[in-house]
């Protein structure tokens, strides 16, 4: 057990405790800041992996603009509590169930197939995961893919304006 | 670094999988979202674990730049579909998902 | 070469003898009714007188070639062997009839003109005058096709057409008559019985197209003369169904019974069509296939029995009869017999010349027996007394014309005693020359003739004193009045002709013989037979003699007895009811048939066929079929079917809808249970 590993093993405790917290936690705005903390838990775990600039992007973006507007939005709304309801009655342990056999399958992947499955991780150079690398291949390869990405993000703007715009106002 | 892909893989499953519990079991709108988020976080992960293994590092960055623009859509569907709770808020009063069911059968 | 020329462009205007009458009554249908009696009259009158012009046109050609010409008028049918085209042939023989039929026709045309305006005012319905021009027109149009044919096919065209006209002429008041009807069934008695004559000339045209391979005359005769012993029979056997054709046509036993009903038609009709023409184209037939008769030496004696057979026969019965029309119709039966028993004994001259004379003075007698009913009917309407029951035909109640009707009494004698066979009217020569041949050739049939001759002579003596002579027996008689020229001249100029027409043939001259050779081959030539004369002309004058004694010294009174009954007893019961032959024929053939067409009708057609076949069977099955396919099967299984589709449908929709939760997450879960199977199967499977 080296130190990348040991790290790694802390950080990935600390991502599914968050994430499980997320999950099981009564008041909403708590759930917001535990996945803020996984996501940099996560973003850590990419700085492992020599994937520095996506690691930044992922605070900047993720956790800093997305779980913003998310705080925004609960605070907004008056986010409740909500009662268990009788309704679907069957939607809990079902779920339960078939996530502990999806776990259990992939558990059943990763240690008994995993020859067949895994290639494994190479060495790779110094710049590797640097904004100037990832700058080369995203302006070079993926220009296309980039230029629309910015019109979604367009569309996704006027989408949302549109979407909370007030009906009176259109009357008007 | 060398950290093995298995378990890299194995968090990410199981990131993964709470977040299809979170979106299956929790009533709340915005955290059903956020689970979906979680989820996509999830998908991320394998995606950079990836990149790390192909060697022409042109090609091995392709995943970095996978993540990349996965972000950036995410962020838009985050606006949107925050956008589209808060109208739902508007009619309703309320944001648990299982008062929308106008569509039944 | 002039004059070959000059007859080619005369033989090549023969197919418009029978195109003139045609057109004479398409014009008369399409403008008959709108331009009124003159019109049509005068067109009519002008079309058969435009094929009297073409006719004396062919005897012009025929005198510079007397082979004559055949002359294509359109084909019509080529099948196989079978080449019947429609072609005219103009030779002597098929001339003399052009000539006879056109000439006698145009003169009763014109008196028909006449006669028929005053007979659809006495019937009450002036607008069937354009009718009548239509049909007489049609029935010369389709004579000429007879006489003019090239092969026996289209002369049975031609045969038909006139059966078809007689029938149609005969009913032409076919809704008067006794009960209604009688007119009608007159008609139908004349089709039928032509009808059974029509079977044997079939049946003859497919025996000789079975021999000779070919229905043309031509062929067909050089056959029949170069036919060996074994073809005898096959020959026999068409001469014998030809026979049956002409008895049919021409009223000779068995089939004459038609013709004394026919009188039930207008006097026009009885002039031209039941003495001088149709009845005159069996005679014709027969003397065309002279050759095939010829050949055949046992038919041909029966031809000859059969003539003078129904000549004595026919005679009998004229003489006890008392309708006008109906002696003359006997008489003209009997006449014919006369004729075909010339043809019989291969005396086809003698037969010809007694057809011609025969056509003049029946015509004129058939005439003036129309002008005697009309002059009687203008007496029953002048005077205010009972109409009913009156029949103006009856000899009995007519007496003393001779004064008031001078004109129709002249020509009336002149018929009365050319047919009568007094020198030197036509009908002594030819009638004469008849029975010369008879006796020299067939002794028997000479003696048939010569009684059937002096019985002749004694029912038109009867006839005349009985009508012209005495005082009048009805206020009908007593009124009656001449008619005006356009019936009287016709009548004047058919004396003339009966009067001359012993010119034809005179002994000595024999001009017809010569004629007729052409066509017909040798024809032997008999001397003048003083003895034969001798006689007939005695025996005539003998039977006049008669008639006078009974009828004539001391008139019929009024209401009183025919003479002859007291003198014959029965037997006067028996001529006077056609000796009960039509009588005998309902027994014999048309009860069993009626019974017969009864039964077949009502038992089979309508109990068997329609009730039980019909309603019971088909419509019963069929309507069980449909109740067991409605009920049983439509609505039990198919609506079953249908509807239990429907109702699975409808139940599985209901279940399937409980999957419709409207809760996003069961769709999530729904999802993710989709996609662990799916992972299950890819890694397990």
């Amino acid at each position: 057990m080296n130190v990348d590993m040991f790290l790694f093993l802390t950080l990935a405790i600390v991502a599914v405790i968050s994430a499980v917290s997320m999950i099981v936690s009564r008041n909403a705005i708590y759930s917001a800041l535990f996945l803020v903390l996984n996501f940099i838990t996560v973003a850590a775990i990419y700085l492992l992996l020599n994937a520095a600039f996506i690691a930044m992007v992922q605070i900047t973006v993720y956790a800093g603009a997305i779980m913003v507007l998310f705080l925004f939005v609960i605070m907004l709304l008056g986010a409740e509590h909500v009662e268990d309801d009788p309704r679907l009655p069957w939607q809990k342990p079902v779920s339960l169930i078939l996530g502990a056999i999806v776990l259990a399958e992939m558990a059943y992947i990763l240690f008994f197939r995993a020859g067949q499955l895994l290639p494994v991780m190479q060495d790779v150079e110094a710049g590797f995961g640097s904004p100037r690398s990832i700058g080369l291949v995203l302006f070079d390869s993926y220009t296309l893919p980039f230029e629309i990405t910015s019109i979604l993000l367009l569309a996704a703007m006027v989408g949302s304006i549109l979407l909370v715009r007030d009906d009176r106002k259109e009357e008007k | 670094m060398n950290i093995p892909m298995e378990a890299v893989l194995a968090l990410s499953g199981v990131l993964f999988v709470l977040g299809v519990l979170g979106v299956l079991i929790r009533r709340n709108a915005i955290v059903v979202f956020m689970s979906i988020e979680l989820m996509l976080n999830a998908a991320n992960l394998v995606f950079i674990s990836f990149a790390r293994t192909i060697t022409p590092a042109e090609i091995g960055l392709s995943g970095q730049v996978m993540v990349f623009f996965i972000i950036a859509v995410a962020a838009a569907e985050v606006a949107v579909g925050l956008a589209l709770i808060v109208t739902i808020f508007k009619a309703k009063k309320s944001i648990d998902v299982d008062q929308i069911h106008s569509l039944h059968g | 070469m002039f004059l070959e020329a000059q007859t080619n462009v005369l033989f090549q205007l023969a197919p418009w003898i029978i195109a003139f009458p045609l057109i004479g009554m398409i014009i008369n249908i399409v403008f008959g009714q709108r331009l009124g009696e003159r019109f049509v009259g005068a067109v009519a009158s002008s079309a058969v007188g435009l094929a009297f012009v073409v006719a004396i046109l062919q005897f012009v050609a025929l005198q510079a070639d007397s082979h004559g010409a055949h002359i294509p008028v359109a084909e019509w049918i080529a099948i196989g062997k079978l080449d019947a085209s429609w072609t005219v042939r103009i030779d002597t023989l098929s001339a003399t009839m052009m000539l006879m039929v056109t000439g006698v026709s145009t003169l009763i045309h014109i008196y028909a003109i006449g006669y028929m305006h005053e007979d659809v005012r006495l019937q009450g319905d002036p607008g069937r005058f354009t009718r009548f021009f239509v049909f007489f027109n049609l029935f010369v149009a389709a004579m000429m096709i007879l006489v003019s044919a090239d092969n026996y096919l289209m002369m049975f065209v031609g045969w038909e057409g006139v059966g078809l006209c007689s029938y149609l002429l005969i009913g032409f008041w076919y809704d008067r008559g006794e009960g209604g009807i009688a007119n009608a069934v007159a008609g139908k008695k004349a089709f039928i019985a032509n009808r059974v004559g029509d079977f044997g000339f079939l049946v003859a045209m497919f025996l000789m197209f079975t021999g000779a391979g070919s229905l043309q005359f031509d062929q067909a005769f050089t056959w029949a003369a170069g036919a060996g012993p074994e073809q005898a029979g096959l020959i026999t056997a068409i001469a014998l169904f030809l026979l049956l054709g002409a008895t049919g046509k021409s009223a000779q036993i068995p089939l004459y019974v038609w013709l004394p009903d026919a009188m039930a038609g207008p006097t026009p009709v009885s002039a031209l069509i039941h003495a001088a023409t149709m009845v005159t184209a069996g005679i014709y037939m027969i003397a065309r296939s002279a050759v095939l008769f010829g050949a055949a030496a046992g038919a041909s004696q029966l031809v000859a029995l059969i003539g003078a057979a129904t000549a004595l026969f026919a005679a009998t019965i004229a003489v006890g009869q008392f309708d006008i029309k109906k002696v003359l119709a006997y008489s003209t039966i009997s006449q014919l017999g006369f004729m075909l028993a010339a043809v019989g004994i291969s005396a086809q001259v003698a037969g010809m010349f007694h057809l011609v004379t025969h056509a003049f003075f029946k015509a004129l007698l058939f005439l003036s027996a129309g002008s005697v009913i009309l002059g009687v009917e203008h007496g029953l309407h002048h005077q205010d007394g009972d109409h009913a029951g009156f029949n103006p035909n009856d000899m009995r109640e007519m007496g003393g014309l001779r004064k008031r009707m001078k004109v129709t009494f002249a020509v009336y004698l002149t018929g009365a005693l050319a047919l009568a066979g007094i020198p030197p009217l036509a009908g002594f020569f030819s009638k004469d020359e008849i029975l010369a041949e008879a006796s020299h050739l067939f002794p028997l049939v000479y003696i048939l003739l010569t009684l059937a001759a002096f019985l002749t002579a004694f029912y038109m003596g009867r006839q005349i004193f009985m009508v012209f002579f005495g005082k009048p027996r009805s206020s009908a008689a007593e009124h009656a009045h001449e008619n005006p020229p356009l019936i009287t001249m016709p009548l004047i100029g058919l004396a003339i002709l009966a009067a001359i027409g012993g010119g034809l043939n005179l002994p000595g001259l024999h001009s017809l013989a010569g004629w007729l050779e052409h066509t017909l081959g040798h024809t032997h030539i008999l001397e003048f037979n003083f003895q034969v004369a001798g006689i007939s002309t005695a025996l005539a004058l003998l039977a006049i003699g008669l008639a006078w004694l009974l009828y004539g010294r001391k008139p019929m009174e009024k209401g009183a007895e025919d003479p002859l009954k007291r003198i014959l007893g029965p037997v006067f019961s028996g001529i006077a009811n056609k000796w009960w032959i039509d009588e005998l024929y309902g027994v014999l053939f048309i009860r069993p048939y009626t019974a017969l067409s009864t039964w077949l009708a009502e038992v089979v057609d309508w109990k068997f066929w329609h009730d039980w076949v019909h309603d019971s069977v088909i419509a019963k099955g069929f309507r069980g079929l449909t109740a067991w396919l409605s009920m049983d099967v439509d609505l039990k299984v198919i609506d079953a079917i249908a509807d239990g589709i429907a109702r699975l449908t409808g139940a599985l929709s209901e279940r399937m809808s409980a999957l419709q939760t409207g809760y996003v997450r069961s769709y999530a879960l729904s999802m993710f249970v989709g996609m662990v199977l799916l992972l299950s199967y890819i890694l397990f499977v």
